[in-house]
């Protein structure tokens, strides 16, 4: 690489700026960078390794979830009773990580104090494993039902409709916890807004559900275990707005204060309209 | 750096209409070298006020300002303004001795008098002549001891001397003694770095009882400490007030890269 003059001076102008750096105040300032960017790391070592294993593992027990969810639709789409049994199996490895994180959190409270972002990482990693641990609750609940209409035949368009919504369930999860990875609160305050979508789902799967039972009342088993199962992704959805909040907080250190976005109605319909 | 007082810190508002101690543009020079940069805060009075940072940031050299302590060092030079009620305390026409009167003082290391707990706590009020008699002084020492949280284990024995009592109760003796002559601020520097676990929550369940009469300013090392028994903070950093607010905020979400490095222990 040859040097000409403008890229010398450009060179020497950005190594002035950033010797001048750390004494301008505003620079240094929290609010003028993002935190988690760049972090300064803890003077006790054992400290930030005991931070990193907290977020080892709940990226572990994220991916855990993520992966019996979609094993759980899976089982159910094709009526695959030993896929769904993997999956009842799988979520007591979820059961186990939440308790294994619970006690780090609970000791490192009890041994570090931790303080102000340290504080808020470890209480959102105590919020995150219960919301994760509800997934994998809702992944079995699923299964489960797999196994119950395992040789039921299942209408076409109705698991069409919910194959969007476990996508986008999925997709939603797999975001928020690179958002929490990344410390990225404006990726969390997206997932956060987007829930919506999959109330809307939701919202037009139930319809179709009740009018497909009116019509057909021996489909009526069929269909509840359907309509449970679609619930149980919305709730996924639910959890997973949940834990953008918490990424939130820990974040910028601040809950996010306007009402998030509803698009289920279901609980206030009795009939599907029209 | 101006910061605002806010009424949610002061307990009792009847008598607090505005901050109590209000300092501007407060700089201390110790010769050549500058100490204190630009000092602007408010200390609400009945309440306790926490000052944190690291070694040699300044935060006890704007301490011992507030009761003027600095004046006895040769080289030290301090400007800018200090007010208690209004009043400017580095006035010439102002007695020190009396300005410490009302602005007491309890230090790292117990220092009680090499004489009896009683002169410990009679002492300042004698020489202020705060008490007319025998029975008034009594009155006074049994008073401040029972402020300090100390009568119940020392009334039997008010004659033995002052240093024969364990490190906590010296450190409760000196409170005894501050609180004796009737002050408004109480300055504390790591008043609980010498004590142990259980003389430092008795220390601290004291400053509680204080702060519903006193204004209260402690400099602390103990992250905790400054959490448990302050309802505001400043973390000094470098001779410069860095960040002053409400102790939740301060420990739950600092608004400055530095504070929050200092107190997650990021750097030293």
């Amino acid at each position: 690489m040859t040097l000409d003059g403008k890229s010398l001076l450009s060179g020497i102008l950005a190594l002035r700026r950033s010797l001048r750096a750390p004494s301008k105040p505003e620079q240094t300032r929290a609010a003028g960078r993002p935190k988690g960017d760049a972090m300064n790391e803890h003077i006790v070592k054992s400290y930030e390794e005991e931070l990193a294993l907290l977020d080892k593992k709940i990226a572990q027990m994220g991916g855990l979830a993520e992966h019996i969810l979609g094993q759980a639709f899976d089982a159910l789409e094709r009526r695959d009773p030993k896929l769904a049994e993997q999956v009842v199996k799988s979520d007591r490895h979820i059961d186990d990580l939440e308790r294994d994180i619970e006690e780090q959190v609970i000791s490192m409270i009890a041994r570090r104090q931790p303080l102000a972002d340290d504080l808020r990482h470890v209480m959102a990693a105590l919020r995150i494993t219960g919301d994760l641990e509800r997934i994998g609750d809702l992944a079995k609940n699923i299964a489960k039902r797999a196994l119950a209409i395992a040789d039921e035949s299942h209408p076409k368009p109705l698991m069409t409709g919910l194959r969007h919504m476990v996508d986008l369930a999925l997709s939603q999860l797999k975001e928020v916890l690179d958002a929490y990875a990344a410390r990225d609160a404006e990726r969390a305050l997206s997932v956060w807004r987007s829930d919506e979508s999959i109330d809307a789902m939701y919202n037009s799967l139930f319809r179709e559900l009740l009018t497909y039972m009116m019509e057909d009342p021996r489909s009526i088993g069929l269909s509840t275990h359907l309509l449970f199962g679609a619930k149980n992704i919305e709730r996924v959805g639910d959890h997973t707005t949940n834990i953008a909040e918490t990424i939130h907080f820990f974040v910028r250190g601040v809950m996010i204060s306007d009402d998030r976005p509803k698009g289920d109605d279901t609980s206030s319909t009795l009939f599907p309209a029209g | 750096m101006l910061m605002e007082t806010t009424s949610a810190t002061v307990q009792s508002s009847a008598n607090a209409t505005g901050p109590k101690i209000l300092a501007k543009d407060v700089n201390v020079f110790y010769g050549e070298k500058q100490a204190l940069k630009e000092i602007n805060v408010d200390i609400p009075d009945r309440g306790v006020m926490a000052f944190i940072g690291p070694s040699g940031c300044g935060k006890s050299t704007f301490l011992r300002c507030i009761n003027r302590m600095n004046d006895t060092i040769a080289a030290c030079r301090v400007t800018g303004k200090i007010t208690i009620d209004s009043e400017d305390i580095y006035d010439p026409s102002l007695d020190p001795v009396l300005l410490r009167a009302r602005v007491g003082m309890v230090f790292q290391k117990p220092n009680p008098f090499p004489k009896s707990i009683y002169e410990n706590v009679a002492y300042g009020p004698r020489i202020h002549g705060l008490a007319a008699n025998k029975s008034e002084l009594d009155e006074i020492v049994a008073k401040s001891l029972e402020r300090a949280g100390l009568w119940k284990e020392v009334r039997d024995r008010l004659n033995d001397p002052g240093t024969g009592l364990s490190g906590g109760q010296q450190q409760r003796l000196c409170i005894a003694r501050a609180v004796a002559v009737g002050p408004e601020v109480i300055l504390m520097d790591e008043p609980c770095s010498a004590l142990d676990p259980i003389a430092t929550a008795k220390v601290e369940e004291l400053i509680d009882e204080l702060k519903r009469n006193y204004c209260i300013v402690i400099v602390t090392h103990s992250m905790q400490q400054a959490a448990r028994v302050s309802q505001r903070t400043a973390f000094f950093h470098l001779g410069i007030l860095v960040e002053e607010g409400e102790t939740n905020e301060i420990f739950t979400n600092p608004q400055d890269q530095r504070t929050q490095d200092y107190i997650t222990g990021r750097f030293g």
